[in-house]
């Protein structure tokens, strides 16, 4: 059986990885008018990355057929 | 211009762009594929209704705590700390680890070893069938009822947040929870709320860290709320010696015995709906370990719900208002300080997984009520009353059938609330009559031998009447909550404490009245159900890190240091 774990793992690893993508879309191409605070902090960037990171360990640590 | 779907309309309180949609309906995806792969491990009673009884102590853990951790239980409690201030955290302190801890340590070995199906099961085997079929039907009329109400209530959040049209919210998150819990039972329900669990946290963690950043830290985040409110909205305990010295007009008696003695020890060790994740787990280790694990996380989630709110006072520009108020000046409410603070810091993707984690809440909260009912209106009301011959697999088809009547049951509720806007207020105060009373009959049911069943069925009737009759006193007579609440300051929620200890009182001491009136019941009878009578299964030969006690004493030391830095 699959490990609910793993199903955690791929939703951070897509959400992750989607939202670290539009991170890096708003670097190279940044808004005039960016609408949120903080803004220089680039917070989908790194928030992306790490989502992403977690994701993918849960996925690799918890794949199906591997022992946890 | 622009053109928008037939299901959006043109004010919102946040625009979501294109990846933020695709978030949202990767989450949808993902939640139907997991029901779809759990279908075929849902055929029998045991899997349907208790998950197989197999679940770790770490998923029965973050199940437990997700059930109760909806959208709407995220953003009320924000948008409270907004008007409250701190103090709102209580309903996560006081109002919750105790209980916790009383459940996995006293009477998770109850609930556990008498291989009940529920809290209404219990009550059969320890008081009878009378005291059973009334906390089933009140429970399974009361849990549907609920889940339409907050359905209704989520709608209305997705229309001022998303500009969503309600039909289409209600429609598509009740379809979407029909399907995932029909095709895998509990065992859905618990794989969906874990993963809401972690969804939550991704998309809500980042408003207290960029909101600290900008306030300028905690020190100055405090000095910056004392100015704009009062010295009082950052102090748990410093200001409940006077009813009229904190913003909330409660009495600290009112949040010791009212909150944390009897409606969180209600609610945490009686309400089936968060005690089945419990039930769930794979041994008694993992039952007992479950709560502990879900009151540590408990003490963490004022992080992401608390300092939300509070930090909406000192950096939000705007000043909320009441939500009577925001209806007519078109301002926004308390209630709207958490999806403010998510768009004030939430860019294109973040914006989408917070939408997200507020969506998952609220599904994952109906799925809870869904199974719940389901498994209560199964085991408790149509086997003992109306089929009680039928086979296991006619009872996992009536729970199939009875997860979709109850979603649409909910969904009538919801356009009936639509209608008749007062009914939210009439149910949601319904609901809190049951479960006062019912921890004083469970918890006499298992620590004194001596009750017996009259004594439990004439306490839980009387203690649920004396409450409604409280509440319906001070709806008739508003004068009335100075004699109910002890004091003509009190506001709503300390009504809400001082009935629910009054109706515990009321049950106690009709339970050992009736008990003490009527034959005690065999001790035979008694075992695996009464404290003294029953020997407790041990955990087994485990390192100290690994004994529920343990974490337990833990958990409890972080708790009193938690009080009092914040004191």
């Amino acid at each position: 059986m699959i490990s609910i774990w793993f199903f955690i793992g791929i939703s951070l690893a897509v959400n992750g990885a989607l939202i670290l993508a539009a991170g890096i879309y708003q670097l190279m191409d940044p808004p005039v008018n960016p609408g949120v605070v903080l803004y220089n902090l680039h917070a989908n960037v790194w928030w992306g990355a790490a989502l992403l990171l977690f994701g993918l360990i849960y996925c690799f640590k918890f794949a199906p057929g591997r022992k946890a | 211009m622009t053109l928008l779907p037939a299901f959006i309309l043109p004010t919102r309180l946040v625009h979501l762009s294109p990846i933020d949609v695709v978030i949202v309906v990767f989450y949808f995806a993902l939640v139907l594929a997991i029901g779809w792969y759990l279908k075929g491990r849902a055929n029998t009673g045991e899997d349907f209704f208790m998950a197989g009884r197999e679940m770790t102590a770490w998923v029965a853990g973050l199940s437990f705590l997700s059930a109760n951790l909806g959208a709407l239980e995220l953003m009320g409690w924000a948008g409270s700390a907004y008007q409250y201030g701190i103090l709102a955290t209580h309903w996560y302190w006081i109002g919750a680890i105790p209980a916790m801890l009383f459940l996995a340590l006293v009477m998770m070995p109850f609930y556990y070893i008498s291989k009940t199906h529920s809290v209404p099961g219990f009550l059969r085997l320890r008081f009878g069938e009378p005291s059973r079929v009334l906390s089933a039907v009140s429970f399974a009329f009361m849990t549907v009822l609920m889940s339409g109400v907050n359905m209704f209530a989520m709608a209305k959040v997705m229309q001022i947040v998303l500009g969503w049209d309600i039909n289409f919210s209600i429609w598509v998150s009740s379809l979407t929870v029909a399907i995932y819990v029909t095709l895998g039972g509990l065992r859905s329900a618990i794989f969906n709320e874990v993963l809401q669990f972690f969804l939550i946290w991704a998309g809500a963690l980042l408003i207290p860290i960029l909101g600290l950043y900008e306030a300028g830290g905690w020190s100055n985040l405090k000095l910056q709320i004392a100015q704009r409110a009062s010295d009082q909205y950052v102090h748990l305990w410093s200001g409940l010696g006077s009813f009229s010295h904190n913003p909330m007009g409660i009495h600290w008696t009112g949040i010791v015995f009212g909150l944390g003695a009897v409606i969180a020890m209600g609610y945490w060790t009686t309400d089936f709906l968060v005690v089945q994740r419990i039930l769930a787990a794979k041994d008694i280790r993992s039952a007992e370990m479950a709560p502990i694990i879900g009151a540590g996380f408990k003490m963490l989630v004022p992080i992401i719900v608390i300092l939300p709110g509070l930090l909406g006072l000192a950096v939000l520009p705007e000043k909320l208002v009441p939500e009577s108020m925001a209806a007519v000046t078109g301002a926004h409410s308390y209630n709207d300080v958490l999806p403010l603070m998510l768009a004030r810091y939430c860019g294109p993707g973040l914006l989408g997984l917070g939408v997200t984690a507020l969506i998952a809440g609220f599904m994952s909260g109906m799925a809870g009520n869904v199974s719940a009912f389901t498994t209560v209106w199964t085991y408790d009301i149509y086997r003992p009353l109306i089929n009680s011959k039928g086979s296991d697999h006619h009872y996992v088809t009536m729970g199939r059938w009875t997860t979709v009547i109850g979603v649409l049951i909910s969904v009538g509720t919801a356009y009936l609330v639509m209608q008749f806007a007062s009914i939210m207020d009439y149910v949601q105060a319904l609901f809190s009559f049951f479960i006062a009373p019912l921890f004083a009959t469970v918890v006499l049911g298992m620590l004194w031998k001596r009750a017996t069943g009259p004594g439990g069925f004439w306490g839980l009737l009387c203690g649920t009447l004396s409450s409604i009759g409280m509440w319906a006193w001070v709806k008739v007579d508003p004068s009335a909550l100075r004699y109910v609440a002890l004091s003509p300051d009190a506001k709503g929620l300390a009504q809400d404490m001082y009935q629910a200890l009054w109706s515990f009182i009321v049950c106690l001491v009709v339970t050992v009245a009736v008990s003490l009136a009527t034959e005690p019941v065999p001790d035979g009878q008694l075992t695996g159900l009464v404290y003294g009578m029953t020997e407790i299964p041990s955990v087994g030969d485990v390192p100290l890190y690994e004994k529920p006690l343990f974490w337990a004493a833990v958990v409890t030391v972080v708790f009193f240091i938690l009080n009092i830095i914040f004191w």
